[in-house]
């Protein structure tokens, strides 16, 4: 348990009247939904919505805070002249409900890159008006690999509440932050106080594959084993399914698109696995080879970004391993490079 | 918005289209408010996001000095749909510019020293920048040498800029072009860039090597440079990697840990012998 936590008991039967009151205040309600046998996050109103029971969303809750594609600015076209409106961030207060320890821990990551130089108030705004309520894991998979990553089935970074299902009627409810204060304070009296109930009982065994310190270490001595890179990516396709999934990819394209006299300029999901990432205009490319690009995804998720912002590019959701269309899988890659003689 | 939108561009007006080479022209920008234009500065080296409204922004360098107020101007190579929308703009038209972003050439730490400027082709640009700030304070450097060379004599860029600097008893310039790019009038080299650079053989001591070019030039003239003794924290380059956001978020232009359009995108031989090779 968080020490700083606060511990209540919420009965599943109150979603009902936790969700209402949260949407009478205006609040947009994120929850995983099952859909064409996929589960995704989506806008929902009531619990009935909400499958809870799912291992892994399909895509990850990213989107909450960094969607698919943003419209940042909009242009009306006289001729060659235009009228300029900037078009300003989501303000409306969200509530990210039922998300895994794994996509809660992602925040982080994206927070820092977006702000670690400059702000960037489209993210931002997003982050200011999310409250995270996590849901920790009471069944993994043979992709989880959560607790390499420095993760738990249970872990409560980036979640102001985190919930843990009892049993079939109950969750345990850890109040994490402030956010998390003022939610339960929309609807005081469902959340009972707790007795003693402990959520290590209930959470899914995820048993480490490597370590992150062996892997962050020998990565930059592996950065010329060309061969290593070659053959983990001979049947790497460049689709970039992986980076779609991905919770912390953040990479992003700034592009206008245009209907005769009106024109969006938008930011919107890229991939360093496409070959078009990096291509200069002349036609030299920095990563021509689709090796060249798998070694930067994993060097950047695991040892550029936690040298240079002080955050792991990865949380162990294993996404990216279960859409891969060549079954190419980041854990086993991975291991493979943290037990490798350098 | 309490925050300032990153990603909303100043309006400026072309007051200028100079036909530079075969699809190369150059536009010299000045910003539509009074006020903006007021508190704008930036240093040499830095580079802007120029856009064309519902076409889109392409990532080049301000290739006029901050010693000429007023104005800013950029350099393009018509090659994509933004550049292409850019080569179809007039003077009097209004395009979006956001920055200045990114680091600069310490020029002021060059103070007495000789410097020494080889570019290729389309990367005059970025030194002329350095050039002619360094020209408008002449007095606090020692030699001035460049070195230009481009595919044929069409190719060159700023022609009248060469002529001048060419007259100037200050300046040593070496204008050379590829074989078979010359013309029976050119007067001046034949020759890759590298292979005139080792003949002219100039002196290491006391001077900065500027070096701009692309990936293939910038590759044989290292070695040269080393050779004439050059130390790797005297070399200088600006890395051309592909931008989108300017602000050190979007991942495009990271090599290593490095984000060239925040930590760059000057570098020394130095730094860049740090660095893998992803660029």
């Amino acid at each position: 348990m968080n020490p700083g936590s606060e511990l209540r008991i919420l009965r599943t039967e109150a979603l009902g009247e936790l969700f209402s009151r949260l949407t009478a205040s205006g609040h947009r309600l994120l929850a995983p939904v099952r859909r064409d046998g996929r589960v995704e996050f989506a806008e929902v109103s009531s619990p009935q919505e909400v499958a809870l029971d799912y291992i892994q969303t399909t895509t990850s809750a990213k989107a909450a805070v960094f969607p698919r594609y943003e419209p940042l600015l909009r242009f009306r076209l006289r001729g060659k002249a235009a009228d300029v409106q900037e078009l300003p961030p989501d303000t409306r207060p969200t509530v990210l409900f039922g998300v895994h320890p794994c996509d809660a821990a992602s925040l982080a990551t994206l927070k820092a890159v977006f702000t670690w130089d400059s702000p960037d108030p489209y993210f931002e705004t997003r982050l200011q008006q999310l409250t995270v309520v996590g849901l920790s894991c009471t069944r993994g998979d043979a992709y989880c690999f959560c607790t390499s990553v420095g993760g738990a089935p249970g872990d409560t970074r980036g979640s102001d509440v985190l919930l843990t299902p009892l049993d079939d009627d109950r969750f345990l409810v850890e109040i994490l932050t402030e956010k998390g204060r003022t939610l339960a304070g929309a609807a005081p009296q469902l959340f009972a106080p707790a007795n003693g109930e402990q959520k290590e009982n209930r959470l899914a065994k995820i048993t480490p594959r490597f370590g992150v310190e062996q892997v962050t270490s020998r990565l930059p001595k592996l950065f010329d084993r060309t061969e290593v890179w070659v053959e983990q990516s001979l049947r790497c396709l460049g689709c970039g399914a992986c980076a779609f999934v991905c919770p912390t990819c953040s990479c992003f394209d700034i592009q206008d698109e245009r209907q005769r006299y009106d024109s969006v300029r938008l930011r919107c999901w890229d991939s360093c696995g496409f070959k078009l990432f990096t291509l200069h205009a002349s036609g030299h490319n920095p990563r021509a080879r689709q090796s060249e690009r798998w070694r930067q995804r994993v060097m950047h998720k695991f040892s550029y970004q936690p040298e240079r912002l002080g955050v792991l590019g990865c949380v162990g959701c294993g996404r990216c391993s279960r859409a891969c269309p060549v079954d190419m899988n980041l854990a086993e890659h991975v291991q493979a490079l943290a037990e490798m003689s350098v | 918005m309490t925050v300032a939108n990153p990603y909303a561009p100043y309006p400026m007006r072309i007051t200028r289209v100079t036909e530079e080479a075969p699809g190369v022209r150059t536009l010299r920008l000045e910003f539509v408010d009074p006020q903006v234009a007021e508190r704008f500065t930036f240093k040499a080296g830095q580079f802007g996001e120029y856009s064309v409204f519902g076409e889109g922004e392409s990532t080049f360098c301000i290739a006029s000095p901050p010693t000429r107020k007023g104005y800013i101007e950029c350099t393009f190579r018509q090659m994509g749909r933004v550049t292409t929308a850019l080569a179809d703009r007039d003077e009097g038209d209004i395009i979006g510019f956001r920055g200045p972003y990114g680091n600069i050439f310490p020029i002021e730490d060059w103070h007495g020293k000789n410097l020494l400027f080889i570019a290729g082709g389309i990367a005059l640009p970025p030194m002329r920048c350095v050039i002619w700030n360094c020209l408008d304070l002449r007095d606090r450097y020692g030699d001035i040498s460049i070195l230009y060379g481009a595919r044929t004599v069409a190719d060159l860029v700023y022609k009248h800029e060469l002529a001048e600097w060419g007259s100037r008893s200050d300046v040593k310039l070496t204008t050379t072009v590829d074989p078979g790019g010359q013309t029976p009038d050119w007067k001046g080299q034949v020759g890759f860039v590298p292979t005139i650079l080792e003949q002219l053989a100039p002196s290491s001591a006391n001077t900065i090597a500027i070096v701009c070019g692309p990936p293939i030039m910038i590759k044989l003239t290292m070695p040269v440079l080393a050779k004439l003794g050059f130390t790797p924290d005297a070399i200088y380059t600006t890395l051309e990697n592909r931008m989108k956001c300017g602000v050190g978020k979007c991942g495009r232009c990271n090599v290593g840990k490095v984000y060239v359009c925040k930590d760059g995108p000057v570098f020394t031989l130095a730094q860049l012998n740090t660095l893998p090779a992803e660029y």
